[in-house]
């Protein structure tokens, strides 16, 4: 009876909507509504903008191989300075993480068809090229923005004026893409569940992504705020931020803060989500308190938002406040300590399995304990008076962003690229990639917690040349980052083509996007998947988890 | 041979965690030599953390490194792990043992703050009342360099009787006690102007007597700027029309460098210059020399408050002790300010 079903719907499916049988290569460069073209759109472009931050941070780290500032004009030093940090985190991380995984990953596993609004969705995704394309832009017209990635005036009024535009404009849009984002994930998550799932069912990704869409909704419309009373302030003679005409050059460092702050926690609770994902799968055993870590990432999201001062305790900030927002901020660690010890207790008694998904995901946990620690250290204000505005800021926040939120990326990619493409990545190649990239870190960003200790600030072109010897080996580990992609886009181009064929589910995975084929099909299932167990029951007998609907074995094989 | 039991190694990993984290925290060596009275306070600070650090990196990562070989799958083995599913209990613990200990840091960290004077800045020994005072006091040693100083000086005035000051204050066992100096310290691009009212003398360099209690009253000209002295670990940025005070006692004579830390343009890089602490004798002496050296002619007669930095900078550079190298960086500085200035 059930078999009958199967074969009939599929094609009511498609010739109701007027589908394809399958997506060609070309509609991924059109205005496409599937979510998993729009997801692949935003993996694809944002590791282009990946390769594009990363040549800057190689300019970048060559001119700091010496003291003296001999290698780059130092408005060119600011620009790539600028831009690479906007890049890495508008055009890089939020886009794959939150726009790449969560649009591929949701609908898929939460049993949708699609998300739900899915022309808002690629509208969302089509915001990100012209941002890029205004970015770069940017460096034609003017040289770029040279005041960094935080643009405070008003140094941000009096340098570059028409490059800052540009930079305020391509921030908007962005920004905006992240709003609309936000919406759809929510109402996704909220509305199109199989209505066999319960909210405690859902697979911890959606938890995080729960959280990250507040986080955004909340957050980003302030950011917009700030840069739009920016641009005016630029082009059309307010003063909003200029103290000699009633300004307030402060004002723009709360707002600005106010999103980029939880901006960090939109970086890193999509790759906590990942990380609760692959561990499992790849461990070969349940997760280690659901409950505690789907909860945690909501704290998270209701602290983080709480917390922005911390990056102005040597600002205009008084007194009660730089306490106010060091106990604040000291809070954050306590659910991300949770979150930690509760992967570390799945791995505990596991059968792992080194895959090179599994080999960053470790990866990433054995970054972040050191990154968060350093990061506890920083929110207590009368240690961070002295190395804000350093290096040692420079080294925890790469440490959480690439030894954290990069590491949860590649981990993500070498654990869902035989869903998105059918096809395996090779293994070897993947533990050359992560060895460099694992050594790379350690040798770039560590030595920058001492430099910052001993007095190098940040965003300078030329230092102190007692500097020197750390500064070089910062330089080599650059080097050997800038060298460790080179394996991984070769696999990724090759594997995408000619690697082994995965099948459905090649992890042998739990969770209900390996329910359907590799690359899944149009619309996703022939047959909405009936839930007939929870996403992490590894070592459960699963025969005896028969779910409400009690037709486990046809629904789950299409 | 009977069995070792299980709790004897936990014991045993446990004191040898703490004796590695305790030494690690007393030896680390990360930080440059304190040369004020906050430096031990904060370093005293970081080294409790860096003990705390320590001990859970260890046990983490020892928990994760323990974890990759003990557990990894043999070979042929495709069953799945257990079935744990959490315990309450445990994570109870590890809820509970880092909510204590940020409390504790954070209670901590409040009293350092406390002790290095956070709570007191602007407060009524402070700014207002100085610079209000400063003129009737040494009216008849100085009034012929305070009126030198002309307008800049009326500017400051009116900047410093806001009732809002950021920075760090009096220590609480100050409080009651005007300073001993008082520094009116310029940021701009890209150089720090140090002024001192009392006596009328203009530097590029900070000059400080050990064991004195400095007050700093600090402004930026043109863009944010930070004053910072890694020695001193103390930090402020200086805001344009925010006024801020940074006060300390230097502890040890010495040559440290005065950093900025703000992104403050091309050449933020190149903004450094130093902070000479000296013993009361050598500073009386550079204040006399100072005094004895400075005549009306290299004062600008033209009011300062309209000018552009790089317009300022020129005016008083003769008076200010710089390299070569930074003269060439100004020069470089004052080209790059004044095309981006012309509108």
């Amino acid at each position: 009876m059930a078999q009958a079903d199967v074969s009939i719907k599929p094609t009511e499916v498609q010739g109701g909507h007027g589908h394809p049988d399958k997506w060609k290569w070309y509609d991924y460069f059109t205005f496409n509504v599937d979510h998993k073209v729009i997801g692949i759109q935003y993996l694809v472009t944002s590791f282009l903008f990946y390769l594009a931050g990363g040549f800057m941070a190689v300019l970048m780290r060559t001119e700091l191989a010496t003291p003296d500032s001999d290698f780059l004009s130092p408005d060119l030093y600011n620009a790539f300075l600028t831009n690479h940090g906007t890049i890495m985190i508008f055009l890089w991380i939020v886009p794959a993480a939150i726009g790449g995984f969560g649009n591929f990953l949701i609908p898929l596993m939460i049993g949708a068809r699609d998300m739900a609004f899915p022309k808002l969705n690629a509208i969302a995704f089509w915001l990100n090229p012209p941002a890029g394309a205004v970015l770069a832009a940017s460096f034609f017209l003017g040289g770029g923005a040279q005041s960094g990635w935080t643009s405070y005036p008003p140094l941000s009024e009096i340098t570059a004026n028409l490059p800052q535009t540009l930079w305020c404009v391509a921030l908007v849009m962005v920004g905006t893409s992240s709003i609309l984002g936000s919406v759809n994930f929510l109402v996704t998550i909220w509305k199109m569940r199989v209505p066999s799932m319960a909210w405690d069912q859902m697979p911890l990704f959606c938890w995080a992504m729960v959280a990250t869409s507040i986080l955004a909704l909340f957050a980003t419309p302030v950011l917009a705020a700030a840069l739009i009373l920016l641009t005016f302030d630029i082009n059309f003679g307010t003063s909003f931020f200029k103290p000699d005409a009633g300004g307030n050059v402060v004002v723009y460092q709360h707002l600005f803060w106010f999103y980029s702050h939880p901006a960090v926690y939109l970086m890193i609770l999509p790759i906590f989500g990942i990380m609760s994902e692959v561990i499992p799968v790849h461990a070969r055993k349940p997760i280690f308190g659901y409950k505690a870590i789907a909860y945690s990432s909501l704290t998270i999201c209701l602290v983080g938002l709480f917390v922005w001062v911390h990056h102005m305790f040597t600002s205009g900030t008084a007194p009660w406040m730089r306490i106010f927002f060091t106990i604040s901020t000291l809070i954050v660690a306590v659910p991300t300590g949770v979150k930690i010890f509760s992967w570390v207790a799945t791995l505990w008694g596991g059968k792992i399995r080194y895959t090179t998904a599994m080999l960053f995901a470790v990866g990433l946990l054995s970054m972040f304990v050191f990154g968060g620690l350093s990061g506890v250290t920083l929110g207590a204000a009368p240690f961070d008076i002295h190395v804000h505005d350093t290096y040692y800021v420079v080294g925890h926040f790469h440490y959480v962003l690439f030894g954290g939120s990069v590491f949860g990326i590649y981990s993500g990619i070498y654990h869902w690229f035989p869903k998105i493409t059918g096809r395996m990545l090779n293994e070897p190649l993947g533990k050359v990639h992560f060895v460099l990239t694992f050594i790379g870190t350690i040798l770039t960003f560590t030595p920058m917690h001492q430099l910052g200790m001993q007095g190098m600030p940040r965003r300078v072109a030329m230092y102190d040349p007692q500097f020197a010897d750390l500064n070089q080996l910062v330089t080599v580990g650059a080097y050997i980052l800038a060298v460790s992609v080179i394996p991984f886009y070769f696999n990724v181009i090759w594997s995408w083509r000619s690697g082994k064929e995965a099948g459905p589910n090649p992890w042998n995975a739990l969770t209900l996007e390996w329910t359907t084929d590799s690359p899944p099909i149009i619309e996703n299932w022939e047959v909405l998947p009936v839930l007939t167990h929870g996403p992490y029951e590894y070592g459960m007998d699963k025969v005896d988890q028969v779910g409400p609907a009690g037709e486990p074995t046809e629904a789950t094989q299409a | 041979m009977k069995q070792i039991p299980a709790p004897f190694w936990t014991l045993v990993l446990g004191i040898a965690v703490t004796l590695i984290s305790l030494w690690v925290g007393q030896n680390h060596n990360l930080l440059p030599v304190q040369a004020s009275e906050q430096a031990p306070l904060v370093d005293d600070l970081f080294d409790v953390m860096v003990t705390i650090g320590t001990a859970l990196f260890i046990v983490v990562q020892g928990a994760i490194v323990y974890s990759l070989i003990r557990f990894r799958r043999r070979e042929g083995d495709d069953t799945d792990g257990p079935p744990i599913e959490g315990n309450l209990p445990l994570e109870a613990f590890w809820t509970a043992i880092p909510s204590i200990i940020v409390v504790g840091l954070g209670l901590y960290s409040v009293v350092v703050f406390q002790e290095m004077g956070g709570f007191s800045p602007g407060g009524h020994h402070g700014h207002g009342a100085m610079v209000a005072m400063a003129p009737q006091q040494s009216v008849i040693d100085v009034a012929p360099l305070l009126a030198q100083m002309g307008p800049g000086e009326n500017v400051d005035a009116d900047v410093y009787s806001k009732t809002q000051v950021y920075g760090f204050g009096a220590s609480p066992l100050m409080q009651l006690n005007q300073p001993d100096v008082t520094v009116n310290v310029t940021g701009m691009q890209y150089a720090w102007i140090f002024r001192y009212p009392d006596t009328g003398i203009t530097d590029g360099e900070l000059h400080v007597p050990v064991g004195k209690d400095v007050q700093l009253n600090i402004e930026a000209q043109d863009v944010i700027h930070s004053f910072w002295v890694p020695q001193f670990r103390l930090k402020q940025d200086a805001l344009p029309g925010e006024p801020a005070e940074l006060r300390f006692v230097a502890t040890r004579e010495g040559t440290y460098p005065v950093v900025c830390a703000e992104l403050c343009g091309a050449y933020h890089g190149g903004m450094r210059t130093q902070v000479i602490v000296h013993s009361p004798e050598d500073y009386a002496d550079w204040v006399a020399s100072r005094v004895a050296s400075a005549t009306p002619t290299t004062m600008v007669a033209q009011p300062l408050e309209d000018a552009t930095s790089a317009e300022y900078l020129a005016a008083i550079a003769p008076d200010l002790a710089k390299s070569p190298v930074q003269i060439a960086q100004m020069d470089q500085a004052q080209m790059a300010h004044g095309a981006a200035q012309s509108p």
